[in-house]
């Protein structure tokens, strides 16, 4: 016991001998230890020289991540293994200096500031003026091109889609859809004629169509004309976070949105019955022409999907 | 007209010196660069040593794989939005109509050598990455490490956070699949939800009405250059603080203020430190090699009409998620416009105030304690327990907030109707957080009173006298611990190897 704490006497940096426990390895058995290191360290080599085979053959992609993972996960492991049990075990100590500097040097600095440069200034005020409007004003007209420049101005592209009087309803293949094609209960995504492969139609112009019954069917006071032979289309675009509204809920008779869980009561103008979304999602008038087509009697009544400032 | 001339001509003799050739290159650069005295100092610099000092090291290291990985899939991956026919070695996309950026990134994954390990190392390096940052923040938080004079560093480690999360999403963004162009089409909802000027940003993000074709190459010049050079710039200062301030260190023996104890820069601390690289990249270049990660080839090219259901984003973003979905439909009319809340509120204003709280903790806290001095020493999470129980409340929230954003999936998994769990979720955000804190505030108060509390338990030996009374004496020490006694000592000015035959001083002084 007293052998052992004279060891740990502390000890002056000068003349600090070989044997000064400070510097013998932290292992107890640094012989041992070293073989232990060893075989790390080669089977790290083994597998980092395995990773470049598997990669000069071809072989399956995992085989690459685990010889490379497993080779550089060894090295690293026995490096650290190294520094820990084999080095120097220290603890040493540094002191650490104080960061700030004199009283005088902190007075100079501010003196040189203040009188040199404001006292440049202060004598030639115009040209400090002329100097600071120049920089202000180019300060401000560079935005102009780093934003302006980035895209066109919303004007009225968020209010409208391609949705106009008579337009017919096509699914995604460009297919018209006609009255009796589908059953109730079933649903298709519909675009405005010609729009169906367009950015502008997959985005915003995108409608559910639903047969709910045979019969017209009034999804709200007003929208008496609007769902004929029981096909009623509302806006894909949850109201929410814009989000295709893509789950039909045949039995409850609702839409929900899968980002965010919202969900729209199909038979009700699709009023929001649950989750974040604040306003139903618009609905499509329809028709149903002389040859049996549905058609748009109009465009939506208010703006699709999320909302903006300028929408009132 | 003479002036001195310095001459470093050297004598053969010389210029050989004791060092051989390493002092002859020394001699060399030091006459050039004048790089002896501090390179010598740099090498002496300790680092003091405790297991959370390496969390830091965790993010430097993964970010070290995302810029190699990173450059390998920026070889292969085209920024385009452009429609093309996918024909390539992945059989079931085959004929469809993509676009280049989904089509390279299938491509780089399936037909270049190592670049579905690449793809996965880099997703995974993004998520640790992040999660090892929220980690390292925690612990330089609940220790009391951005106190005065680090507030700059702590300043700066949270814009690094920022802008990880920023970057991991505009890279997940880019392969333009099912599940990300989701993504983006929410970024650009809630970019749009800004009052009065949303519109106008979300048409200059987008280059117009989403999608747009310019989205895809913006991100890309974000995501491959502009953030990653900030980040570059803010870890190099980052670094450069951590040096000229010197590293915290916890109270113990021999720990003042003024001293740091620890193992020195050279050798210690470099073979270490250089050992975990290898074992970070290691342990993602296994979980690339095992565990998939965003499979894009199954989740199809994105069409903004389809959707996919319960995908939920990268983890670092689950919190926004989780916001935006408990959040109530609360929208704003009046006046002939909308302001958006049950938007803007979770997705802007929350992280806004979350961060901005980050930002101004350390003048706050130097503020209401009027605690003004330098400190070096760090605090036991204990000492401090109404710092320690806010930081547990955010946490908390945040962490509950996380858990929101799989609403759908618990509700599944659980067969619970979805209208309860969704309101479970926003009561427990709303409430945990006050049961939070009182709980972390007890248990630190708890903790104070422990004697020796924080440090290795010892066992007492209890014995009984002749009188019958007991006495408790401790046990000694673990053995293991027993170097952590050592006084601390000034680092030695040379260490070589002893030879082993000879057995005499290994250790060569010089005066400093």
């Amino acid at each position: 016991m007293s052998d052992h704490d004279e060891l740990r006497t502390p000890v002056s940096l000068q003349g600090l001998s070989a044997d000064d426990p400070h510097l013998q390895p932290a292992a107890k058995n640094p012989d041992l230890v070293e073989r232990v290191i060893a075989v790390t360290l080669l089977l790290g080599v083994v597998l980092v020289a395995a990773f470049g085979a598997c990669y000069w053959v071809n072989a399956k992609p995992w085989t690459l991540g685990a010889t490379m993972g497993g080779g550089l996960f060894f090295l690293g492991v026995g490096l650290i293994a190294w520094g820990k049990y084999l080095m120097p075990r220290g603890p040493f100590v540094e002191e650490r200096h104080e960061l700030a500097t004199s009283e005088e040097d902190r007075n100079a600095m501010a003196a040189a500031i203040v009188e040199r440069g404001g006292g440049i200034m202060q004598r030639r005020k115009m040209l400090g003026g002329i100097l600071g409007a120049g920089l202000g004003i180019f300060g401000v007209v560079a935005i102009f091109p780093l934003l302006r420049s980035l895209g066109p101005l919303p004007k009225g592209t968020l209010f409208s889609t391609d949705w106009k009087k008579g337009t017919y309803l096509v699914d995604i293949t460009g297919r018209r859809v006609s009255v009796g094609e589908m059953a109730v209960g079933s649903i298709v995504t519909v675009y405005p004629e010609g729009k169906q492969n367009t950015d502008r139609g997959q985005a915003v112009d995108q409608t559910v169509l639903i047969r709910i019954s045979n019969e017209n069917f009034t999804t709200q006071k007003g929208r008496e004309t609007w769902g004929p032979k029981g096909y009623v289309a509302y806006s894909k675009l949850c109201t929410h976070l814009g989000c295709p509204v893509g789950l039909y809920e045949q039995e409850l008779q609702l839409l929900v949105c899968p980002c965010h869980q919202s969900m729209f009561d199909v038979t009700n103008g699709a009023i929001p019955q649950f989750g974040p979304a604040p306003r139903p999602l618009p609905q499509l008038p329809l028709y149903v022409d002389a040859a049996g087509y549905l058609r748009s009697q109009k465009g939506f009544d208010q703006p699709v999907g999320p909302g903006f400032w300028e929408r009132s | 007209m003479s002036s001195e001339v310095i001459n470093t001509k050297r004598s053969k003799k010389q210029a050989a010196g004791p060092y051989g050739s390493v002092g002859k290159a020394i001699n060399e650069l030091d006459d050039r660069l004048g790089v002896a005295k501090g390179g010598r100092t740099f090498m002496d610099k300790i680092f003091p040593d405790h297991w959370s000092f390496m969390l830091g090291e965790i993010a430097l290291y993964s970010f070290v794989v995302l810029l190699v990985t990173g450059v390998f899939l920026s070889l292969y991956y085209i920024p385009s939005t452009a429609l093309v026919t996918y024909h390539g070695s992945y059989l079931p996309l085959d004929g469809q109509r993509v676009t280049e950026a989904f089509a390279s990134t299938v491509n780089l994954s399936f037909a270049v050598r190592a670049g579905l390990l690449m793809r996965q190392m880099h997703h995974w390096a993004c998520d640790i990455f992040v999660g090892s940052i929220v980690v390292h923040m925690a612990r330089v938080f609940f220790t009391g490490a951005f106190r005065k004079p680090r507030e700059l560093n702590w300043t700066i480690g949270t814009t690094l956070l920022i802008l990880a999360i920023a970057n991991g999403f505009l890279g997940y963004s880019l392969p333009d699949d099912l599940v990300s162009g989701t993504g983006i089409r929410i970024a650009y909802s809630i970019i749009l939800s800004i009052p009065l000027v949303g519109s106008y940003l979300a048409f200059w993000v987008f280059g117009g009405n989403f999608p747009g074709t310019t989205v895809i190459p913006r991100f890309f010049v974000l995501h491959v250059l502009i953030i990653p050079l900030i980040i570059i710039g803010l870890v190099g200062a980052h670094l450069f603080l951590l040096v000229r301030q010197k590293h915290t260190q916890f109270p113990g023996k021999g720990r003042t203020e003024k001293n740091v104890v620890g193992t020195p820069m050279f050798p210690v601390f470099m073979a270490k430190t250089t050992g975990f690289l290898f074992v970070v990249s290691g342990v993602i270049a296994l979980l690339g090699a095992f565990a998939q990660i965003n499979p894009i080839w199954q989740f199809g090219p994105y069409t903004a009409s389809r959707i996919s259901y319960a995908v939920q984003p990268d983890w670092y973003m689950g919190f926004l998620d989780g916001a935006l979905r408990i959040w109530p439909s609360w929208s704003f009319h009046s006046f002939g416009y909308t302001i958006p809340f049950e938007v803007f509120i979770p997705a802007v204003l929350l992280p806004g105030l979350l961060f901005n709280i980050a930002y101004v903790w350390p003048a706050l806290e130097r503020k209401f304690t009027n605690d003004h001095a330098l400190h070096n020493l760090l605090d036991r999470p204990s000492d401090r327990p109404k710092r320690t129980a806010a930081g547990v409340a955010v946490l908390t929230l945040l962490g509950m907030l996380f858990i929101a954003s799989s609403t759908d999936v618990i509700a599944n998994f659980f067969r619970l109707p979805l209208n309860e769990v969704l309101w479970a979720m926003r009561i427990l955000c709303i409430v945990s957080p006050f049961i939070a804190y009182p709980i972390a505030y007890l248990i630190c108060k708890e903790v104070q009173v422990v004697k020796g509390g924080g440090k290795r338990k010892t066992a007492n030996i209890v014995t009984r006298t002749s009188e019958g009374e007991y006495v408790a004496t401790p046990a000694p020490k673990y053995a293991d611990d027993e170097h952590q006694e050592l006084d601390p000592t000034p680092v030695p000015t040379y260490i070589i190897e002893t030879p082993e035959e000879t057995g005499t001083g290994g250790v060569r002084t010089a005066p400093r």
